[in-house]
């Protein structure tokens, strides 16, 4: 893999002109659409990792959520650390904390911002190495993963003391020193999304171009050919798996300090399945397809849901259920089809055949 | 995925590809672009003055918060038919906080940056108000929160216009130890308020000479209570306290009466349920158990007959008014008298004026108290009524001065840091 | 004593809940393979064609009858969402044959729409069902030991709905061409047998059921356009646990959670019930995947 062969895909050269293009967008836009921006790359980022998972090697998993949500939780712990001074976080002291709690205690260090991607890795390994082990798979591994998130969501809103139940963390003030409420910082943060993305895409997009990528689409398509040629499917879903859940942890951490809450309701079952929309709306196994989906489906639910709220619940249902039956590529499938009828009507491919397996 | 097959339109491909993000960001930016363009001029252009309403109008919370965007519709516009505040007619902006605290703390945002919103109306449970309070408080803005709540806050962005604990659950766990009995079951929904509630509870409890013989928790959603009606059962307390939440108040108050606990055996004392839940419960599953607000639709006081009857009329005969719908009505009219006193619509001036502002609302006159910007109100038990209404039983005589840190009382030491 | 024979009656009566709710989705997800995520919705309709009911009878018959509504209410909602099911499957569903996994994203978005569409029709928040009054009360053991009547009446509906499904899956001509269609969909169809129109009655027919399940929960549960959401995950937890594809794993699934939440929540409380149980079973699935009662198979891939 080349930088010379990067720039050679539409894909990748799409991805180019949208860095660009939100890179001068501060030029623009007003701080606060910036900062609503920098949400939705964070989505973007989150979802490049479900596409790696879902897309590449058809693992579906409605449990994405909670690996956002303990990336964003572990960011909101430090900053609540931050900005309890030394003191006792508030929401602990009115649930009847005395002391800190140990799992709160490393957060006062900045090193603890390794938790952020450790956290993820270590559940979904555990995760990962049980249930691929165990060859459980397909439907049954979705209904698992989403289990898993009501599990937690449950659970987090159970343990008030420690986590600020339904409330979430909010209330940061301060990152590095830096307040969170200036037009700076702001900026700053912004650019650190733009950052990341371009890391994970980076990342993704060697992984699937190189030999790994081909074994992932292979297990997609056929688990049991893999098998039997040689390779244990296992390992590398289990790679696949913790990688997804890193990128969605870190997608968490950049998500919080942007809009200075997290809560239960960002990791439950509702938030997990709109994020594999986003990845199916875009169009799966691109990547380009995952930040298309992510920003356009948020940005149309920021627009439409201010001046008609009833009207998003029809148009998010509708639209998912004529992607999901009509157009399994996605925006970009739709894309490549309508440039390939332009430019090459002779020489139209079926790769929508393809594509349209995924299962 | 070989891409590379679409080498010669990959140019068209990109262009299309871009075009699309670019139309998402564009909807995504520009959807207000008209307020950004008169953002200086926002607040006070000549003719009208911005407030923003933000309620879940989707998701689970909608249940709730539709009535009470409603009431703050309502209020405004007979506010306006009046002739408006400083001789300018007040414009809502509504936005949907989508049942999502962090989809609270994003529209707040916009209302306050985008669209320069004078103050707003808006929030329901404790998440959606936690994750607003930094964002009024950085931006020096206004909220006015019109719903009952577990206090320990008082941010100088915010008015309260529910009851805090003292208004609500102090009085009443206080009147039925005086007039039931001294065992209390605890029971709610798992989170923030019913959790905090019941700690003041079991404070208070101790102090008198109560006792707490059961506190249970269920996840939000919880749709059977077989179980924790048998530990009732085996605990036989004289009153059940109930925190619990939406729902799963349906599937408690029908499952009690099932195993044959009615209101004469056991007393329930619920805090979240209001003459709109007690519908979705239906009454004849509730009767004769006892809630405790600051207001009915029964309340007898001249203003609350105008009140109903405005309301009935706008939004339909069928439709009832409670407590947290009159509180977000005279909210509206708090802000204004307010704007009215300040003459003007500068955060810092309202905030002074409305200290000690006084307002001839449905539930009686109530008052801002300038120290932690709550309201003082009366205290009302109520017992539900085989149709659907509420009928006061008791009262404070007086409105009580609003104390959301539980400074006054001796056993909450400790309570609140 | 009778504390603990009550908890053993309550857990009885989760797991008929539970195996109420699920015995649709047994149908659909079991022999179709079909992931519907709007079952939770399907069971909503069933309780808001309950209540359409109810407001019929008391508005357009002589309050003397109004006792009977139910059992007008229970076909009424079998109707509604057997017809709704039927719908679905002709415009979304058929589609999706083979492929599960989209199968649940598109139903999923289907009950998005579903629930919006309660929501615009009925409003936002909760309506009120009367259960019938020989309904109410208790069927008194001893006086310490009452057991509600309608929990006993939910359990006899579950008997019921049992034993039509066995009737109609195993023992009539019906029953066997559904059998043959799930299992070799090429080969039956080259026997003749109609498979799309046997497709789209299975399908209804699933749905149905769900809708009888939302009729029985008017009686200890809201009414409102969330109702289902409180529901799906369970009731997959149950067919996903008792064994895709076996009506005896829906049965044991059902007892399994519901017993063991009811005990959990007993010894604990309802949280941490919730949690254990899922954790458990998620636990047990590593175990055996394929759940309590399998279907041999030397296929490798189902």
């Amino acid at each position: 893999m080349t930088t010379k062969n990067f720039f050679k895909t539409p894909s990748s050269q799409t991805f180019l002109i949208i860095v660009l293009l939100l890179l001068i967008a501060p030029l623009f836009l007003s701080v606060f659409r910036i900062n609503l921006l920098g949400k939705f790359i964070a989505y973007a980022i989150l979802a490049i990792g479900i596409d790696l998972i879902w897309g590449y090697t058809g693992i579906l998993s409605l449990g994405h959520g909670v690996f956002f949500g303990l990336g964003a939780y572990a960011m909101g712990m430090y900053l609540k650390m931050e900005a309890a001074h030394g003191k006792l976080p508030d929401f602990m002291s009115w649930s009847g904390l005395e002391n800190l709690p140990t799992v709160w205690a490393p957060f006062s260090n900045p090193l603890s911002l390794a938790l952020i991607v450790l956290v993820p890795a270590l559940l979904a390994f555990i995760i990962g190495y049980l249930t691929f082990r165990n060859r459980i798979r397909g439907v049954y591994f979705s209904i698992l993963s989403q289990a898993l998130s009501l599990i937690f969501v449950v659970f987090f809103i159970g343990q008030q003391a420690y986590t600020g139940g339904t409330n979430g963390l909010t209330g940061f003030r301060t990152m590095f020193g830096m307040p969170l409420a200036t037009d700076n910082t702001k900026y700053i943060l912004y650019y650190a999304a733009i950052f990341l993305l371009v890391l994970v895409y980076l990342y993704c997009h060697f992984l699937v171009k190189h030999r790994l990528g081909k074994i992932l689409v292979a297990i997609r398509d056929g688990e049991n050919r893999v098998r039997f040629s040689g390779y244990d499917p296992a390992v590398y879903k289990i790679f696949v798996y913790v990688s997804s859940a890193v990128i969605a942890g870190i997608a968490g951490a950049i998500f919080v300090p942007q809009v200075g809450i997290i809560s239960p309701a960002e990791m439950g079952i509702i938030p997990s399945i709109e994020m594999v929309i986003w990845v199916a709306i875009g169009g799966r196994g691109t990547l380009i397809g995952a930040v298309i989906g992510a920003i356009l489906v948020n940005g149309l639910k920021s627009g439409i849901s201010e001046s008609f709220p009833e009207v998003w619940s029809y148009f998010l249902g509708l639209t998912f259920v004529i992607v999901v039956i009509f157009m399994p590529e996605g925006l970009v499938g739709l894309v490549k089809k309508y440039a390939s009828k332009i430019t090459c009507p002779i020489k139209k491919r079926k790769a929508t055949e393809k594509a349209s397996s995924v299962n | 995925m070989k891409i590379n097959f679409f080498s010669k339109m990959k140019k068209s491909a990109t262009i299309t590809m871009t075009a699309l993000f670019v139309s998402s960001a564009l909807l995504s930016g520009c959807g207000n672009s008209q307020v950004s363009q008169s953002s200086d001029t926002g607040t006070d252009s000549k003719d009208a003055i911005k407030v923003g309403i933000l309620h879940s109008l989707s998701g689970t919370m909608a249940i709730s918060e539709v009535s009470v965007k409603d009431a703050e519709m309502m209020a405004i516009d007979e506010i306006n038919a009046k002739g408006g505040v400083l001789g300018k007619k007040i414009e809502p902006v509504t936005e949907d906080g989508a049942s999502d605290p962090a989809v609270f703390a994003e529209k707040a945002k916009k209302l306050l940056q985008q669209d320069k919103v004078a103050t707003i109306f808006g929030c329901w449970t404790s998440a959606s108000r936690k994750a607003v309070l930094p964002v009024v408080e950085s931006n020096n803005g206004l909220l006015w929160y019109p719903v009952q709540y577990e206090g320990m806050e008082s941010s100088p962005n915010i008015f309260y216009t529910g009851a805090a604990p003292n208004q609500q659950i102090v009085p009443a766990v206080d009147w039925l130890l005086k007039n039931k009995g001294k065992k209390f079951f605890l029971i709610g929904s798992d989170y923030v308020f019913p959790r905090t509630a019941n700690k003041i509870i079991k404070a208070e409890l101790q102090a008198e000479g109560g006792q707490v013989v059961g506190e249970e928790y269920t996840p939000m959603g919880h749709t059977d209570y077989s179980t924790i009606i048998n530990k009732i059962k085996e605990e036989k307390p004289d009153v059940v306290f109930n925190t619990l939440n939406g729902d799963s108040n349906v599937a408690f108050f029908k499952q009690l009466k099932d195993a044959g606990i009615t209101e004469k055996d056991l007393i329930t004392c619920s805090v979240s349920i209001a003459e709109e839940e007690v519908r979705g419960i239906g009454a004849e599953n509730m009767a004769g158990q006892l809630v405790s607000w600051n207001y009915y639709q029964t309340t007898d006081t001249p203003e609350n007959k105008d009140f109903v009857t405005n309301y009935k009329a706008r939004y339909g005969q069928d439709r009832v008014t409670d407590d947290p719908i009159e509180a977000a009505y005279d909210a509206v009219y708090l802000w204004a008298a307010a704007v009215e006193k300040a003459g003007s619509t500068d955060v810092d001036k309202v905030k002074e004026a409305a200290k000690d502002l006084e307002f001839k609302a449905p539930e009686g006159t109530v008052k801002i108290e300038g120290e932690n910007q709550h309201l003082w109100k009366k205290v009302r038990i109520g017992e539900v009524q085989p149709d659907g209404m509420i009928k006061e039983v008791w009262s404070t005589p007086d409105p009580i001065r609003p104390d959301p840190f539980l400074k006054t009382y001796d056993w909450a030491k400790g309570l609140a840091n | 004593m009778d504390t603990y024979l009550l908890q053993i009656f309550n857990g009885i009566s989760v797991s008929s809940i539970f195996m109420l709710a699920a015995l649709g989705l047994a149908i659909t997800f079991g022999l179709m393979k079909i992931i519907n995520m709007a079952h939770g919705e399907f069971i909503m309709i069933g309780a808001y064609a309950a209540y359409m009911v109810q407001n019929f009878f008391s508005q357009y018959l002589p309050a003397s009858f109004f006792n009977f509504y139910f059992f007008a209410a229970i076909p009424a909602s079998f109707l509604l969402a057997g017809v709704l099911g039927w719908i679905l499957e002709r415009l979304v569903i058929r589609h999706l044959y083979g492929r599960s996994l989209d199968s649940l994203l598109a139903t999923w978005g289907v009950s998005l729409i579903l629930q919006q569409l309660a929501r615009s029709i009925f409003g936002a928040p909760n309506v009120d069902v009367k259960s019938p009054d020989w309904l109410n009360g208790a069927f008194l053991v001893h006086p310490g030991l009452q057991l509600p009547y309608k929990r006993l009446f939910i359990m006899l509906m579950v008997i019921a709905c049992m034993v039509v499904i066995y009737y109609l899956m195993y023992r009539s001509n019906y029953g066997r061409k559904i059998r043959a269609v799930m299992q070799n969909r090429a080969m039956a169809a080259s026997l003749g047998i109609n498979t799309r129109r046997i497709d789209a009655y299975t399908f209804a027919f699933g749905s149905g059921l769900a809708g009888i399940a939302g009729c029985a929960l008017t009686l200890l549960g809201s009414i409102g356009p969330t109702l289902g959401t409180n529901y799906i995950v369970d009731t997959f937890m149950v067919v996903v646990l008792g064994g895709v594809g076996s009506l005896w794993g829906t049965i044991a699934g059902g007892f399994l959670i519901g017993t063991g939440n009811t005990t959990l929540e007993f010894l604990t409380d309802a949280t941490l019930g919730k949690v254990l149980v899922f954790t458990l079973v998620i636990l047990f699935l590593q175990w055996r995947p394929k759940g309590l009662f399998t279907i041999h198979s030397r296929s490798l891939d189902e």
